[in-house]
């Protein structure tokens, strides 16, 4: 696996310039999620209105560049879409970050496809799940 | 080639030519360790201080024999005093169980220090919790060290038990721990020193550390893992009550009740790890035979290049001392806008291994106000190409991602 794949323009750009780090006004929801083999946390927020629509979502904390740029790019992708259109990314994702996403799921994931390679970094999975893993977990 | 003559004793770098520098969580070991624990399996295997035949009593002959070696390397007066465990985890949970559980009362106080690692941490919260015992942290300075005061003000007449790391695994440093047995002395407390990172590092002598219990593990020292050992003061494991109970730690029992086995069978319940015994035995004759001294001037002038390379970064910070002599062969470190991990990543790639993490020492993270650190750690068997290529690598870790290097 080269570097390229995994540390490219996307998460760099997502790290370093995260869209949606700070507040969310108006949150419905909240959820800590933990990374317990590094100490990392992140606070997810999301407002969900009452037809099941994520208006907003927003995250805080710190962490590596995989966390924190998946988690950004997966904020990207659900906003605006129903809860069950979130739950179904966050499913292909899952897959894709285990190696077993069909092509049609990667290309489903858009941006959030830049990780797959991920899938060749045992030690960095759970960086990489650690935002959709706190979703799922809020969603369910 | 390498400029260590050392490193071909070691055949994970035949098989998996790498840069290690994570000694720290485990050390690597010489083909005369692996050679040890094979040869007990080929030619004296059996079930040790059990069997009656000539087999089983080679096999226990061979164990004791491992027992003696671990003694003196020490400075132990007598075998009896050391106690086979799997890891320093263990032997420090066999203390605060069976010691501190036992002996300590409400009011009096355990202290123990911010910078331990959760093995010499959590055992005494435990032991604290059943006792009703108050738990007291010493907090370091910013390069980890204790100041008198804060020694003399937490060590007093109420102290019970002291739990104090002898050499930091994040820090690197080496810990006053003969100040500080001296005062807990004074007040009849008992000291127990966590020696994972000062026993494969330099000449320890419990007498002089003062050292009433003192705890280490085999895998740091490149012996197997799975065995450790625990040194304890005769007349306090004597009068400590069993660990673990079960198989061969008994003299005699019956349906109404049981009588224990001397120390230190007393302590060692089923059937032990005696190859791992005898291996450990092996890689303590392996450091025997090179010495303390060698091994001190190896590390030194890898973590004098290491401080080296790695200060030709503005953005790399150094934790702990500034002086690499006061490392023991820990370089812990943190870079400007990036993750541990993502430094750990990238340098996987080109097959450079350090550690990134909290270390087990989440308290110690916080007090230095880092969420975690990479850490560099060598043994005698790195070379200066080892650190080259690592400190060269390091410096395109932040063009990696992105920023400035
Ligand atoms: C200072 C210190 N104490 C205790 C331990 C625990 O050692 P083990 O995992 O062998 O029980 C370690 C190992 O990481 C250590 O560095």
């Amino acid at each position: 696996m080269s570097l390229e794949s995994v540390y490219g323009q996307v998460l760099n750009e997502h790290n370093l310039h995260p869209f949606h780090k700070g507040e969310t006004e108006g949150a419905t929801m909240m959820l800590e999620g933990k990374n317990p083999s590094c100490g990392d946390d992140i606070f997810l927020s999301l407002k969900v209105g009452e037809d099941g629509t994520i208006e907003d979502g927003s995250f805080q904390g710190s962490g590596c560049a995989i966390s924190q740029a998946s988690v950004d790019i997966m904020l990207d992708l659900v906003i605006g879409e129903k809860k069950e259109r979130a739950l179904e990314l966050c499913s292909e994702f899952m897959n894709m970050i285990q190696g077993k996403a069909t092509p049609e799921e990667i290309e489903d994931l858009d941006e959030a496809g830049a990780l797959k390679d991920i899938s060749h970094m045992p030690a960095r999975v759970k960086c990489a799940v650690l935002g959709w893993h706190t979703m799922e977990e809020m969603l369910k | 080639m390498t400029d260590n003559k050392y490193r071909t004793d070691f055949p994970i770098f035949e098989n998996h030519p790498c840069v290690y520098l994570d000694s720290a969580a485990t050390a690597q070991r010489p083909a005369c360790v692996i050679e040890a624990e094979k040869e007990f399996y080929e030619k004296m295997n059996a079930n040790p201080l059990r069997g009656l035949y000539d087999l089983s009593v080679k096999a226990t002959d061979a164990y004791e024999r491992a027992r003696q070696e671990v003694a003196s390397f020490i400075g132990a007066g007598s075998p009896e005093e050391i106690i086979f465990t799997r890891n320093t985890t263990e032997s420090l949970n066999l203390v605060a169980y069976s010691y501190a559980m036992n002996f300590l009362k409400p009011g009096d106080e355990i202290v123990t220090t911010v910078m331990e690692h959760h093995s010499n941490m959590l055992p005494w919260r435990a032991a604290a919790e059943k006792t009703g015992a108050k738990l007291l942290y010493l907090e370091p300075d910013e390069e980890g060290n204790f100041t008198d005061d804060e020694i003399m003000t937490k060590i007093n007449d109420r102290t019970g038990l002291v739990a104090i790391g002898h050499v930091s695994n994040v820090l690197g440093c080496e810990n006053p721990v003969r100040k500080i047995a001296d005062r807990a002395h004074r007040y009849g407390a008992v000291v127990v020193v966590d020696g994972a990172q000062s026993a494969p590092h330099m000449k320890v002598d419990i007498n002089d550390l003062g050292a009433d219990f003192f705890a280490f593990s085999g895998h740091k020292l490149m012996g197997p893992m799975g065995i450790g050992a625990l040194y304890g003061k005769k007349d306090l494991l004597e009068k400590m009550p069993p660990f673990l109970s079960g198989g061969e730690m008994i003299e005699s029992v019956s349906l109404k009740g049981v009588t224990y086995a001397d120390i230190p069978h007393k302590f060692e319940a089923g059937t032990v790890n005696a190859a791992g015994a005898v291996a450990m035995a092996a890689a303590i004759k392996y450091i025997q035979n090179i010495g303390f001294d060698e091994i001190r001037s190896i590390e030194d002038r890898l973590c004098e290049k290491l401080f080296e390379g790695l200060s030709r970064s503005s953005h790399i910070h150094i934790q702990g001392s500034k002086d690499p002599k006061k490392h023991n062969g820990i370089v812990s470190f943190i870079m400007d806008d990036v993750h541990p991990h993502d430094i750990a990543s990238i340098l996987d790639a080109d097959g450079i291994y350090i550690r990134a993490g909290h270390h087990c020492a989440q308290p110690l993270m916080e007090y230095l106000k880092v969420q975690s650190t990479a850490r560099a750690s060598v043994y005698l068997y790195n070379d200066e190409r080892d650190i080259a290529e690592f400190t060269e690598k390091i410096l395109n870790v932040r063009r990696w991602l992105g920023l400035e290097s």
